[in-house]
């Protein structure tokens, strides 16, 4: 005999939803790819200052570094694993190239939730034009 | 404790090396699947366990003054006499953990030998931590999960992250919870009495989440992860379509390795108090046992045979034998002729 159904029932219930949520709201949802991002565009754009996997995991922690250098250390210059040497600059060598935000940077930051405070300083670029 | 930390510490070494060595699909597929099947069908059938128990007496605890005399303050909520008091004590149990809140201290004044009770709030405020900051966790890992993301999500890591430290923003729930964690492991080692009730039961799950913790804070700060990657790989999973874990990180399997276990020991473990939480007698029962009679419900339903029915059973003898009766035999007949002879009574008046 199960007591006090009226509460029970109801509270497993809400508590099974809550936890089965990520499958039942997905259900009917397209399935989930990749964001596809911008192709960059400008002279460099065939190799990016590091490789793509990279860059994919650690862009934020070099932006990061690239700010600490040149604006507290006046450091303009890096260099990359491949001996390559690139300018320090957001606004000149990272948006030469990924020249679209909405297209490059917001993608993949929207979609998994992601809000940096770039463009409190920075001036966001339009488009590829 | 020794035993579940290799434990945990096996458990963490296999997926890692597990999912370098191409079982990514059993340590971030099969497994937290099977969790998620355990988890939800245990504390289903922990939760119909303790509701099918029967509560024989009320044993609601009394947290201070009961409802007595009119110019007496009641504690309302510390000791609720009706349903509105017991839901608001509920409510303060389970969001405010009213009461760890009362935890008391007992010390021995060495210079005059009196004992004094302290009280004792630290293990209310790390608890409070940990399982606040367990929770904002539990809810920005939605990102992962939603697409689109909702926009509550982009609030709460705005707040969590609202110090703006480094990239990726280091968020508040992460420091805290590491503190909180270390705070709960620490109090278990450095307090005897504490040291000596605890259980492998105790320290198991804390290692297990320090693992799952820690794994999840290495993955955000220093050995990264593409988390659009790891969004498509479980969008896979919630579709029950398997994307590609190619370029995965290891850590991210064991992530999701000390989740799965985790959920699997949750409910046969101390942790199902999430659900218990809602089902403690001394907790969910108002305070109202001198108002209201708790009859346990495993008792066989009395039969009782009142003086009034032994008399109209007897009623006639007695009458014979001269013994003193309540309802005099004359005055049975007429009101059994008033019940059953109603219609006759209305003809003989005529």
């Amino acid at each position: 005999m199960l007591y006090n159904a009226k509460y029970i029932i109801p509270g497993l219930v809400v508590a099974v939803a809550a936890f089965t949520a990520p499958f039942w709201l997905n259900i009917g949802t397209p399935s989930y790819t990749y964001p596809d991002v911008a192709v960059p565009t400008g002279e460099d754009s065939k190799q990016c200052v590091e490789p793509k996997e990279w860059m994919r995991t650690q862009h934020m922690t070099l932006l990061n570094t690239w700010r600490d250098e040149a604006v507290r250390f006046d450091k303009r210059t890096y260099v990359a694993t491949d001996g390559k040497k690139w300018d320090i600059s957001l606004q000149n060598t990272c948006l030469g190239c990924h020249a679209n935000k909405v297209d490059f940077c917001d993608k993949c930051h929207n979609s998994n939730n992601v809000q940096p405070y770039c463009w409190n300083c920075h001036v966001a670029p339009k488009g590829n034009e | 404790m020794i035993v579940s930390f290799v434990a945990a510490l096996l458990i963490g070494l296999a997926a890692w090396t597990g999912s370098q060595a191409g079982l990514q699909y059993l340590f971030g597929m099969a497994l937290p699947l099977l969790a998620v099947v355990v988890f939800i069908g245990g504390m289903i059938w922990r939760v119909l366990y303790w509701a099918k128990s029967p509560v024989p007496f009320a044993i609601p605890t009394t947290g201070g003054q009961e409802r007595s005399l009119d110019w007496i303050k009641p504690a309302r909520l510390d000791t609720p006499m009706t349903k509105a008091g017991v839901v608001g004590r509920m409510l303060l149990e389970v969001l405010l953990f009213r009461s760890l809140f009362r935890n008391t201290t007992t010390r021995v004044d060495p210079q005059n030998m009196r004992i004094t009770y302290f009280s004792s709030k630290w293990l209310w405020l790390f608890a409070l931590l940990f399982h606040y900051c367990f929770l904002v966790t539990f809810i920005r890992h939605f990102r992962f999960f939603l697409e689109p993301v909702p926009v509550c999500l982009e609030w709460v890591e705005f707040f969590d992250g609202i110090l703006q430290v480094g990239v990726p923003t280091l968020f508040l729930s992460n420091v805290l919870i590491v503190c909180a964690l270390l705070f709960l492991f620490l109090r278990r080692i450095v307090n005897p009495k504490l040291r000596y009730i605890s259980m492998a039961n105790d320290y198991f799950p804390l290692f297990l989440i320090m693992g799952l913790v820690g794994t999840g804070i290495c993955m955000r700060y220093f050995d990264k992860l593409d988390v659009a990657q790891a969004k498509v790989f479980i969008m896979g999973i919630v579709h029950f379509s398997p994307q590609s874990v190619e370029g995965l990180n290891p850590l991210f399997f064991t992530h999701l390795t000390f989740l799965s276990v985790l959920l699997i020991i949750f409910p046969f473990s101390k942790l199902v108090h999430m659900g218990g939480v809602f089902l403690s007698p001394t907790r969910n029962l108002p305070c109202n046992t001198r108002q209201v009679r708790h009859v346990n419900p495993w008792n066989k339903p009395t039969v009782f045979h009142t003086y009034a029915e032994y008399e109209d059973d007897f009623r006639e003898p007695m009458a014979e034998a001269g013994l003193p009766l309540e309802i005099s035999l004359e005055e049975a007949q007429a009101h059994d002729n008033e019940k059953s002879g109603k219609p006759v009574e209305p003809a003989s008046a005529q």
